[in-house]
């Protein structure tokens, strides 16, 4: 970081940024580049483990993208985000072990079961507010966790393996795993395209006027409840797609999937990305998993190291490592 | 029936023990400044509270433009051209002033289902948003985050959020509350500005504010209008230099209630 900015010259989330490469554009721009070109690196250094990995990153990034649209912008926690990764997956598996194989039909169901999924769920848990939001929003989670384990047809505890990826046509084949990179990473394009989109827009601007001040909102005259619904109801659909696409991934669905852990880690890669920005949650997931990569290679225990470092970045960084790319300290 | 856009019959609410607005009846007539005063605990704010929609009556009615608004809920009040100010600066630190008063502009455009347009390059809310940062002599600091204000700008764009409105009728709480003189008196100029075109009702602590600006006076004492009338009658009242004014201070004079 070369330049020191005046923090009452900092262009902050709510207002226009300026047209100038910042540090924190500079590095989305690089982090985007090496997005691109990594199948070619994979192909060059013939090293298939590096595309697997990132195309790992590439889907939880979906997933916490999403998930910052309710918690960044909307100023809702929700803490059972990755029952949708495990709706998304089962509605993949389900239907591939029940004989169709075709991404047109499992796809949508996959958005669909997840965007219906979260009007049941964010119908219920926005009445509330505050911890008991986030109580809820779990407790949920939870249900469908032990849901899954029940279902002895489709493998119960044990998961279940999905024997043949989605098919769509001839249009693509996602064995290919430089195809499946792409489309994954052009998917989590439109995604960042979406929600950026979204908030600019009037929608977007009551979302986030309900996170400043609800109160407020609702006296201005704005039914605030169904806005954040909505907002709740697309935030689940698009990770009920990064779902689809992870069993896709591993060619295996199991109860772990929307376990509340995996919940807990897209709300530490939003927060470690930084909150309510438009690339903080991939930079946050990216971070997030390469870390976890390196520190199980030397050490047992990854989660000693990492723990501690997201407790830094939570107490000394405001907004995440976009915040601190821009210099902004608190 | 009057054709008062807001005539006020017998309103009442109790908290507890306590009577907070005691059969309060009130009428003003379109383009009136009217103000209301009265010493801490005379329920000023419930009063507010009960117009604005936030607060229940318990009995006697509140019409608006010929309407019963009495059980209407507050959005529902606002949409019907009521607007108020909060005492309590309640804004959107984070936004620009200019976002701001959008807001309550996009808040009277029907419904903001819309996912797709960028709203802060929407004419429609923009140019009425500036137009109210205009008319409160904010025009300049637009593009300013709220929190950069200071506090007698932030309750300048409390007025421009309510104007931003197109209230029929505008609700001032306390307009003047934490001020210093200066902001106080750029605060005056605003609403007698204001007062030329709208019909408005503020509740306000500071004398000199009220007997210089306002057409009427109430004075509410314990939850009960004692007298309502013009600045001058409302001075020389007995019953009101007793109950509120004290008898030695003449209100003229600068006299602030603390």
């Amino acid at each position: 970081m070369t330049t020191s900015v005046d923090p009452a010259l900092t262009p902050s989330l709510d207002v226009a940024p300026k047209r100038r490469l910042t540090p924190r554009a500079a590095f989305t721009v690089a982090l985007l580049l090496v997005l691109a070109f990594l199948p070619l690196y994979a192909t060059l250094t013939g090293d298939a483990f590096v595309l697997t990995l990132f195309t790992r990153v590439i889907i939880l990034a979906i997933g916490a993208v999403s998930l910052n649209l309710i918690m960044g912008y909307g100023g809702m926690v929700s803490f059972g985000h990755a029952a949708y990764l495990g709706i998304g997956g089962y509605a993949v598996g389900i239907l591939a072990k029940e004989g169709i194989a075709s991404g047109f039909i499992q796809w949508p169901v996959a958005i669909a079961a997840s965007a219906l999924y979260a009007l049941a769920v964010g119908a219920l848990s926005l009445r509330t507010r505050g911890v008991y939001f986030i109580m809820i929003t779990l407790a949920f989670a939870q249900m469908a966790y032990y849901v899954t384990i029940g279902l002895d047809r489709y493998g119960g505890d044990d998961g279940l393996p999905i024997r043949q990826r989605s098919q769509f046509g001839g249009l693509i084949d996602l064995t290919n795993k430089t195809a499946f990179y792409y489309l994954c990473f052009v998917l989590l394009l439109v995604c960042i395209y979406l929600i950026w989109r979204i908030v600019n827009s009037r929608f977007g601007l009551v979302v986030q006027g309900a996170r400043v001040n609800d109160r407020r909102m609702r006296a201005i005259g704005f039914p605030t409840p169904r806005y954040k619904l909505v907002c709740f109801v697309i935030a689940g659909a698009m990770c009920g797609l990064a779902g689809a696409l992870l069993a896709n991934h591993t060619n295996f669905i199991s109860p772990a999937m929307m376990h509340w852990t995996r919940s807990g880690d897209l709300i530490v890669m939003v927060v470690l990305g930084g909150l309510g920005s438009l690339f903080g949650p991939l930079i946050g997931t990216a971070t997030f998993i390469l870390l976890q990569e390196a520190l199980s290679r030397v050490t047992q225990y990854p989660d000693l190291f990492l723990g501690p470092l997201l407790l830094l970045v939570a107490l000394y960084v405001h907004g995440g490592i976009q915040g601190l790319l821009e210099g902004r300290r608190e | 029936m009057s054709s008062a856009p807001l005539t006020i019959e017998r309103l009442t609410r109790r908290f507890g023990g306590v009577v907070a607005a005691d059969a309060v009846s009130l009428d003003i007539p379109p383009g009136e400044f009217h103000a209301v005063i009265g010493p801490n605990g005379a329920g000023k704010t419930t009063l507010i509270g009960l117009l604005a929609g936030e607060i229940a009556a318990q009995g006697g009615s509140i019409r608006f433009n010929g309407k019963d608004i009495t059980w209407l809920p507050g959005h529902r009040r606002g949409q019907l051209g009521l607007a108020r100010s909060f005492q309590i600066t309640s804004l959107f630190p984070t936004f620009t002033a200019l976002d701001n008063v959008a807001f309550a502009v996009q808040a009277h455009c029907g419904h903001s289902f819309s996912f797709w347009r960028d709203a802060r390059r929407d004419d429609e809310l923009r140019a009425p948003a500036r137009a109210a940062l205009e008319r409160v002599g904010l025009a300049s600091r637009a593009g300013l985050r709220v929190d950069r204000l200071s506090h007698g700008e932030q309750r300048q764009l409390e007025i421009a959020m309510a104007l931003a409105a197109k209230p029929r009728l505008l609700l001032l709480d306390e307009p003047m509350a934490g001020m210093g003189p200066e902001e106080s008196a750029r605060m005056v100029a605003i609403l007698r500005e204001l007062k030329r075109s709208m019909t408005i009702l503020l509740i306000e602590h500071d004398m000199e504010t009220v007997f210089a600006l306002a057409d009427r006076i109430s004075v509410l004492v314990y939850g009960r209008v004692i007298a309502s009338g013009e600045p001058e009658a409302i001075r020389n009242d007995a019953g009101v230099r007793r109950a509120y004014l004290g008898d030695k201070e003449a209100p003229a004079q600068g006299a602030r209630h603390g």
